[in-house]
């Protein structure tokens, strides 16, 4: 049988999803012992206990200094930040793109001006930001607002020019004016696909945030894995990378389920 | 003075003319079937008396009035595809038609008013066959039962003008058979004036009471796009049909209202 028709079945589907993750794991630790075993005090790759004690001093016993739980305050900050990041660009991004997309009077102006801001590096305007904000929460928001935003916007852009012309059509055959297609049809149908851009967009977002959080901060989950890579506190890092990536994941996951959950039509209108 | 006429009407598209020289006149309540070869300029017809275009040339009158440049409420389209709303329900695509005109601001009617604007959809959809369909999404439902919604979409809203660009034409034969019974059935019933284009000539044939064909009278092999289509003919059809309609028209208006809800 060739390849491309073989499937996997249930059982061997799960094994193959575990393989991966199981071989990486396998040589890291396999790497980590040997090291440890030739140098007990290597701080490269630290054993899973190494890990445990960092996660455990970390995660559940207060700091000496502030008296907080760090991780959790760490996580609380960054989570805040991405939050609001994410949401004003979500927002600003739907008006944008809806603007764009779908009156062409607006679409004249906003789309070369969004094609040529979204490739403006954001990072390389970072300082501005410092400059422009200060060193507070408001320019690391703002870095996600502007680094994501366009993106959101051109995206949303094309997905409302998809929209077949008829649809709007027929929508103004139903006495639809401008405003009311625009709330009953048009923002309905890019909702969906509002929460699939930012699916696409949560990585970036986090870079944004990490970088932000790396350059000028006093918490976050990008602020403490700088901070402690002065002492090359791998034991510490490898925890947090891992947690920052179950959160993203679980964030991920979070906004599928919610499109399948708020948009029943939308997999099924799918051809 | 006529429903519908159309005085000397051109379209072209830059260098390209699809339609030149259309002259006509139509009654109210006629149902007439556009029919021609593929490119000849019978859809761009629809899109201008749907007000999707306007003509380059010419004019077309409503009632003696110039038609409104836009797409509105008086004239109902169905399309061959796309002509339902995939987030809506079946029951909420066609209350959106009750809803969009009297909510200017949230687009949406509330409490009561809503309630009645969904039993009123309820009523017409059980008329067009989909009763038992109301909860459902566009994409659970056949080719044919979308297109049944299209229509009782479109008739909702009450429009003087019902435009169909080949509606059946993604349908199979015994569908198909329906759907002309249905549409028959809900033009004798209203005072409608259908145009309907399509490319299957017995369909034209069959449901009309007038059959335009569509076609180019003049054609330069070195420069296609330099002449457009005209009516190359205009054939009356089913003249029982266009009788009882101008014999239920020419009854007092209370009598005929009575006759009509029967």
């Amino acid at each position: 049988m060739r390849l491309i028709n073989r499937h996997p079945d249930r059982s061997s589907r799960l094994l193959l999803v575990i393989l991966p993750f199981a071989l990486l794991l396998c040589a890291y630790f396999m790497g980590s012992t040997t090291r440890l075993t030739e140098n007990p005090n290597d701080k490269l790759l630290p054993s899973a206990a190494q890990m445990g004690d960092a996660v455990k001093r970390m995660a559940f016993i207060e700091d000496n200094r502030s008296g907080a739980y760090l991780l959790w305050q760490d996580t609380g900050s960054s989570l805040q930040r991405l939050g609001l990041g994410l949401g004003i660009s979500a927002l600003a991004g739907l008006g944008l793109g809806i603007a764009a997309g779908t009156l062409p009077l607006f679409g004249a102006s906003l789309s070369p001006l969004l094609t040529v801001l979204s490739m403006v590096p954001p990072l390389a305007i970072l300082p501005i930001l410092f400059i422009v904000f200060g060193l507070g929460e408001l320019s690391k928001v703002m870095l996600i607002v502007i680094g994501i935003t366009p993106i959101l916007a051109r995206d949303l852009e094309q997905r409302a020019r998809e929209i077949p012309a008829e649809l709007l059509i027929k929508a103004q055959t139903l006495g639809a004016s401008t405003w009311t297609l625009i709330l009953r049809v048009i923002l309905p149908q890019l909702l969906p696909r509002l929460l699939i851009s930012l699916r696409l967009v949560l990585g970036s977002a986090w870079l944004f945030l990490i970088a932000a959080e790396a350059i000028a901060s006093t918490d976050g989950l990008g602020y403490r894995i700088f901070l402690v890579r002065r002492y090359l506190a791998m034991d510490v890092i490898l925890p947090y990378v891992v947690w920052i990536t179950l959160l993203a994941w679980l964030m991920d996951l979070g906004l599928k389920r919610l499109t399948r959950l708020a948009f029943p039509w939308y997999e099924g209108a799918r051809p | 003075m006529s429903f519908i006429s159309v005085n000397n009407v051109w379209q072209q598209y830059a260098e390209q003319v699809v339609l030149e020289r259309l002259n006509l006149t139509i009654d109210e309540g006629e149902f007439c079937t556009l029919v021609g070869t593929s490119g000849c300029g019978k859809s761009t017809f629809l899109r201008l008396l749907l007000g999707q275009e306007v003509p380059s040339r010419g004019q077309i009158l409503l009632d003696g009035q110039p038609l409104i440049g836009e797409p509105d409420a008086s004239r109902g389209v169905v399309f061959q595809r796309y002509s339902v709303f995939p987030h809506l329900s079946v029951l909420d695509n066609v209350a959106l038609g009750l809803e969009l005109p009297r909510s200017p601001f949230l687009g949406r009617l509330l409490g009561k008013a809503k309630r009645d604007a969904r039993e009123q959809a309820a009523v017409m959809l059980a008329k067009v066959g989909l009763g038992h369909a109301l909860d459902k999404y566009p994409a659970q439902l056949s080719g044919g039962m979308q297109q049944r919604l299209a229509i009782a979409q479109a008739l909702i809203m009450q429009p003087r003008i019902l435009l169909l660009d080949e509606p059946f034409g993604a349908l199979d034969p015994g569908i198909r058979k329906d759907m002309h019974a249905l549409l028959l059935e809900l033009w004798r019933e209203t005072r409608l004036t259908v145009f309907m284009v399509t490319h299957d000539l017995s369909e034209g044939f069959s449901l009309g009471t007038r059959l335009l064909v569509f076609d180019k009278v003049r054609l330069d092999p070195h420069a296609p796009h330099a002449y457009g289509a005209r009516i190359t003919y205009d054939i009356p059809l089913n003249s029982d049909r266009r009788a009882a309609r101008a014999a239920v028209d020419a009854l007092p208006a209370h009598v005929a209202g009575r006759l009509q809800t029967a």
